[in-house]
């Protein structure tokens, strides 16, 4: 019955001036600068350690930024109803996507060497890798790389601007202007996400190659953004913004959501090992075998609990799902589970020519601080220049009143 | 029909405001047999009735793990215990190859569960029922709302149900047979 409408009080919208909000980003970019400075002198003559360190929370941070404009783009697409509140914190999240492009300039104009010299100096008799340097030369990565970063900032821009000019227009034709870009910001981003996994991450080992590896790689950046606007709405309603206009139903959405993407990882990574198992070809299995010895064999019996059995089953019964401290156990499960992916996909490369071993260097936490102290610096500024939900926005009320059955 | 004795009572009501109220009424009165027939969803109408939360997923969960549990094992069983062969040069218990049907029996079995699970709980099919003796009853697919209170229920008394029922709201009572 529609005998429960009530008026939703959205005067908390606004982050108060003078509030602790307000102060947050400068404390995070002091936190992002210390962070990557510091990670850069404790890694100190071992360059190579750096930038493996660098790039493994870079691609964890960059999760976050993408798996955001995905959650925007089909917003959109669907027109859906319920996500019209939390919109903005996804907006927010997504308009990191400039400056977190901007974190991967040093890669390509100082980590080249260190980090994919496999394909940078290919060797004489390395004829799979000198066949490949069509795609794999670094001017050539250059351009992709800026590409992408144009056609991130381009739609993360697109959407944003509009959103935050709907707070005051209230104008109904931006809404449907979105609509109609959200499509092609899909089939762009689909491509983008793919490439720049296959880029930063596949490309490290180039003798190896796996078709579904962005999607993998997409996979668990969707669960890990719906893990944290979770966490986000949390904190945010904590702290006194958005206090009734965000419901139990929202957080239970977000729950699912993170738990179907989870599913989703695990499915698409699964595919990718049982057919390179299965075929058993040796320039294929080696890259398993450097992730299955030396410690790193640890790393992928958590990754099976972490992101498969402790979620699955923990994060199935609703009641899990619409209580915040249960849900926020789940979403930080999900958290640790997305950085130890990284850290599998990416660090076993840095020894393999000797003997691959797991180490973690205090440089991967100072620089996971680093990239994520900018990152937030961004979206707490963002947090605080415009109102926490998008407020004339035509389906505001349906998203207020939303409730799952 | 021969030999009949009272099934329950049948309430009609107009409107889905009415048969809400109607039903929450009922529900805080404490009975336990009744139901509510309505042509369409009436939103909210199960939290007006008190109706506790369906047990179709935990069926759903029981019969997923039942799935899986009988996929995995009889790949165990035939691969590694009862027919050994060497398959690609791999070791008799390869488990990776075994996750494909144990997923898709998990599966399977779910949808089972879930389907059957339901028809149980609704105990379908049912070919009659005495509610449908009831001439008026059809307005129940077409513009009224029903309320019938079984005869069974502890707290059923003809005269006080009646009664009840009309302070509710109700714009037709009647008593339902069924064949004794």
């Amino acid at each position: 019955m529609s005998a429960h409408v009530k008026a939703i009080d959205l005067s908390d919208a606004q982050v108060p001036a003078g509030s602790i909000w307000k102060k947050l980003p400068l404390v995070f970019a002091v936190l992002g600068i210390a962070g990557l400075a510091l990670a850069f002198v404790t890694a100190g003559e071992d360059h190579k350690q750096f930038w493996y360190s660098y790039l493994t929370s870079f691609m964890f941070w960059l999760s976050l930024g993408l798996g955001s404009l995905f959650f925007v783009i089909i917003h959109h697409a669907t027109r859906a109803g319920w996500s019209t509140v939390v919109r903005r914190i996804a907006e927010n999240y997504m308009i990191t996507l400039p400056v977190i492009g901007l974190l991967a300039l040093p890669i390509v104009f100082g980590g080249m060497d260190d980090l994919y010299h496999v394909w940078v100096h290919p060797g004489e008799t390395d004829l799979f890798v000198q066949a490949k340097t069509g795609f794999l030369n670094t001017d050539f990565f250059t351009i992709r790389v800026i590409g992408y970063i144009a056609i991130w900032t381009l739609f993360a821009g697109f959407f944003y601007v509009s959103s935050v000019k709907q707070d005051t227009s209230g104008d109904p034709r931006l809404a449907h202007r979105m609509r109609r870009i959200a499509p092609v910001a899909l089939i762009l981003f689909a491509l983008t996400i793919t490439f720049a996994a296959i880029d930063f991450m596949m490309s490290l080992d180039p003798h190896w190659y796996s078709t579904i590896f962005g999607v993998v790689y997409f996979g668990g950046s969707a669960m890990m953004t719906y893990a944290i606007l979770a966490l986000t709405s949390m904190g945010l309603q904590k702290g006194g913004i958005l206090k009734n206009a965000i419901t139990t139903e929202h957080y239970h959405d977000f729950g699912k959501m993170a738990f179907g993407f989870m599913v989703f990882w695990s499915y698409t990574a699964f595919s990718q090992f049982m057919l390179i198992w299965y075929a058993n070809i040796p320039e294929e299995t080696i890259w398993y075998y450097y992730r299955s010895t030396g410690g790193w064999e640890v790393i992928a019996a958590l990754l099976f609990i972490l992101h498969f059995v402790v979620p699955f089953f923990f994060l199935m019964s609703r009641h899990i799902k619409r209580r915040n401290l249960t849900l926020a156990v789940g979403a930080i499960i999900l958290l640790v589970a997305h950085y130890l992916d990284m850290l599998w996909l990416i660090q076993p490369t840095m020894h393999q020519h000797g003997e691959p071993h797991f180490a973690m260097h205090i440089a991967d936490i100072l620089a996971f601080v680093g990239i994520g102290g900018v990152v937030l610096a961004v979206f707490s500024w963002r947090l605080g220049a415009a109102a926490a939900a998008p407020m004339k926005d035509p389906r505001l009320a349906e998203s207020l009143e939303f409730e799952n059955f | 029909m021969a030999e009949t004795k009272d099934w329950g009572m049948l309430a009609e009501f107009d409107t889905p405001k009415d048969i809400y109220h109607a039903c929450e009424a009922i529900r805080d009165e404490g009975f336990k047999h009744w139901d509510a027939h309505t042509p369409f969803p009436v939103h909210g109408l199960e939290g007006a009735m008190g109706l506790r939360p369906s047990k179709v997923p935990w069926i759903a969960l029981a019969g997923m793990i039942f799935g899986a549990t009988v996929g995995f094992t009889l790949q165990w069983w035939s691969m590694a215990v009862e027919y050994p062969g060497i398959i690609a040069g791999k070791p008799f218990f390869s488990w990776p190859a075994f996750v494909p049907v144990t997923f898709e029996l998990g599966v399977l079995f779910a949808s089972f569960g879930t389907v059957f699970g339901m028809l149980a709980i609704n105990k379908l099919p049912t070919f009659h029922h005495p509610l449908f003796n009831s001439e008026r009853f059809k307005g129940h697919s077409d513009d009224k709302f029903y309320v019938s209170i079984e005869s069974r229920d502890p707290l059923f008394d003809k005269k006080k149900t009646k009664k009840m029922l009309k302070q509710l709201g109700a714009t037709h009572i009647e008593v339902v047979a069924e064949e004794a």
